[in-house]
């Protein structure tokens, strides 16, 4: 079922990948040039593109892209720090589990975007607390999937440690760290997904300040339509450019890994 | 008691004990029941061994009286102990912390509310219904905006498992828009359709629909080529082989699916009320936090908790019911 018949060529599937998105993007210019649309709903591709060209020009688009994603790092490092530190501790302690897994599950099941207004509270709503908040939406994954992978080291694995009198240093650093490698990448993964849509949340909840999320802000308010496009197409490459540097870390990190 | 001979009651009281241990373990089967004889002040039993034992009913009934009935708040404090012990000093002591603090008035109350007060304002609001109206208005819209992400997504994700053509075609796109964070939708949705029940509605479906079309194509695509080929050779209709092999096997990342799908509506639809919103949970959250009044903002994440908590719980068990066929291996 998932092999394509030899007739079709390697020209065949590449079209078929780009079809649509060519055809949408033609019904976007066709429609806007024959006016079908109200151009502040629809401004044309030519004026997105334009207005992308002049916004890197003045600098102020890429200087706010800079500022987010600074934000988003050190949230995501201190997050995903913190969460991978704790997801261990659970994992190789017994008596952690039991002291702090059923608080922690139980805080899991809190809507994310609850914490706003108590973080605004506690950090301030300026960069201390944007950053806070990024924080804790890495530190869920990474925790959950480091802790999940810990727990999930095969029993044989450690019994051979155990025939083979390792001590607990040697256990750590042969077995099970190659183990939950997987699982650890697997939350940081996750943990830079949640910090990028948690920056994008903390600029449009918190006060304002330079980002993406003011610049769309921005664009809501004065209807700049071009703006706005503008900047979805930004996140979904950033977000798009997380995902594959994910990817190539994993792969160069995992190389020795044979399943 | 006089009358028992001295070394006759050092053995009942040895048996007595061991008998108080067993009628323990049995307690807590819930199958024994002591039997007091009045008349009888000693009855002597012969155990396989052949040594005589004493037993004096007083005396069992002395150590087994802690246990007599085993209650069933007895048998909850035990479970609840043993089960979740540990893990209840954490909070126990965060809320000690808590109480202190609001009785030494270390924070103030705009920064971190009484205990009590949280618990004065969820009770006004119960009492007033103000409380079932908001949370009443935010289930609903999560509910509408899920029965709609999830039905594209399970229509999508299964055609997109059935039809590789049809991937090859729709799977840029779908991984384009999926790249962008939800709210990153959000002003261009306010342009397009303003601020109403329809931004909510289709933010939630979109955040729905993303996970609920991965899990159903990877669920369908993965079920074992073995599975398909057992449809194939009892000559199953299409219809049959879906809904008899096909889905039942897809069942558990399907589930992955909803359960993150809704778990996903649910933090967009409490981000969307805190953005625009006059009405809802997440709305008195962004009200409360004006006022500085964070105890109603402590109130309203408690409900969110609680219901992210049941959602998860109840597709949990509906996932379980919906495997009932499957023998653990």
């Amino acid at each position: 079922m998932t092999t394509a018949p030899l007739s079709q060529t390697a020209f065949a599937r590449p079209a078929r990948l780009l079809a649509l998105p060519l055809i949408l993007l033609a019904a976007w210019e066709v429609s806007a040039r024959a006016g079908l649309v109200d151009p502040h709903l629809l401004p044309a591709l030519e004026d997105v593109i334009s207005r992308g060209e002049a916004e890197i020009a003045n600098g102020e688009l890429l200087t706010a892209l800079g500022a987010s994603l600074a934000r988003d790092l050190a949230g995501f490092a201190i997050g995903a720090s913190l969460g991978t530190a704790s997801g261990l501790l659970l994992g190789f302690s017994h008596l952690a589990q039991r002291l702090f897994g059923p608080t922690l599950r139980v805080h899991r099941q809190i809507a994310l975007f609850a914490w706003v207004p108590l973080i605004a509270v506690w950090f301030g709503a300026g960069e201390a607390g944007k950053i806070a908040f990024i924080a804790l939406a890495a530190f869920q994954p990474s925790l959950i999937n480091t802790w999940r992978g810990v727990l999930d080291i095969p029993a044989r694995f450690r019994e051979l440690a155990a025939v083979l009198t390792f001590s607990r240093l040697d256990f750590l650093r042969f077995i099970a760290l190659p183990a939950i490698l997987p699982a650890i990448f697997t939350g940081l993964k996750a943990a830079l997904i949640y910090a990028w849509q948690a920056t994008i949340g903390a600029e449009l909840f918190m006060t304002i300040a330079p980002g993406i999320g003011g610049v769309m802000m921005q664009g809501r308010q004065l209807f700049q339509m071009d703006l706005v496009l503008l900047t979805i197409l930004l996140l979904g490459v950033i977000g798009a450019g997380f995902n594959l540097i994910a990817n190539l870390g994993e792969t160069l990190l995992l190389r020795r890994r044979t399943s | 008691m006089a009358r028992i001979p001295p070394q006759l009651l050092t053995q009942s009281l040895q048996s007595s004990a061991a008998l108080a241990a067993d009628q323990h373990a049995a307690l807590l089967l819930g199958g024994y029941h002591p039997t007091p004889t009045g008349d009888a002040l000693m009855q002597e039993t012969i155990t396989e061994a052949g040594v005589v034992r004493a037993r004096i009913p007083a005396l069992d009934n002395l150590a087994a009286k802690d246990h007599q009935q085993p209650s069933a708040v007895y048998r909850l404090a035990i479970f609840v102990v043993t089960r979740l012990g540990p893990g209840l000093i954490l909070p126990l002591v965060l809320l000690a912390v808590w109480q202190l603090s609001a009785t030494y008035g270390w924070l103030p109350d705009q920064i971190l509310p009484a205990p009590a007060l949280v618990l004065d304002v969820l009770q006004e609001r119960i009492s007033d219904g103000s409380l079932w109206d908001d949370t009443s208005i935010s289930l609903l819209r999560v509910l509408r905006g899920f029965t709609l992400g999830a039905g594209i997504g399970l229509a999508l994700g299964g055609a997109l498992a059935a039809s590789p053509r049809l991937h090859d075609y729709l799977n840029p796109l779908f991984l384009a828009v999926s790249q962008v964070p939800i709210l990153g939708w959000v002003p261009l949705l306010i342009l397009v359709i303003g601020i109403d029940e329809g931004l909510k509605n289709s933010l939630v479906a979109l955040s729905v629909f993303i996970p609920v079309t991965l899990g159903t194509f990877q669920g369908i695509r993965d079920v074992p080529f073995a599975y398909r080929e057992v449809g194939q050779v009892l000559t199953f209709s299409r219809l049959q082989s879906l809904t008899t092999i096909i889905l039942p096997a897809a069942v558990p990342a399907i589930f992955t699916g909803l359960r993150e799908g809704l778990s996903n509506g649910w933090q967009t639809l409490v981000a969307v009320e805190l953005l625009a919103s006059t009405e809802g949970l997440g709305f008195q959250m962004a009200y409360g936090r004006q006022l500085f009044q964070l105890e109603l903002v402590i109130a309203a994440m408690l409900v969110i908790g609680l219901i992210g908590f049941l959602f998860d719980f109840l597709l949990g068990r509906i996932e379980t019911h919906l495997q009932r066929w499957q023998v653990a291996a």
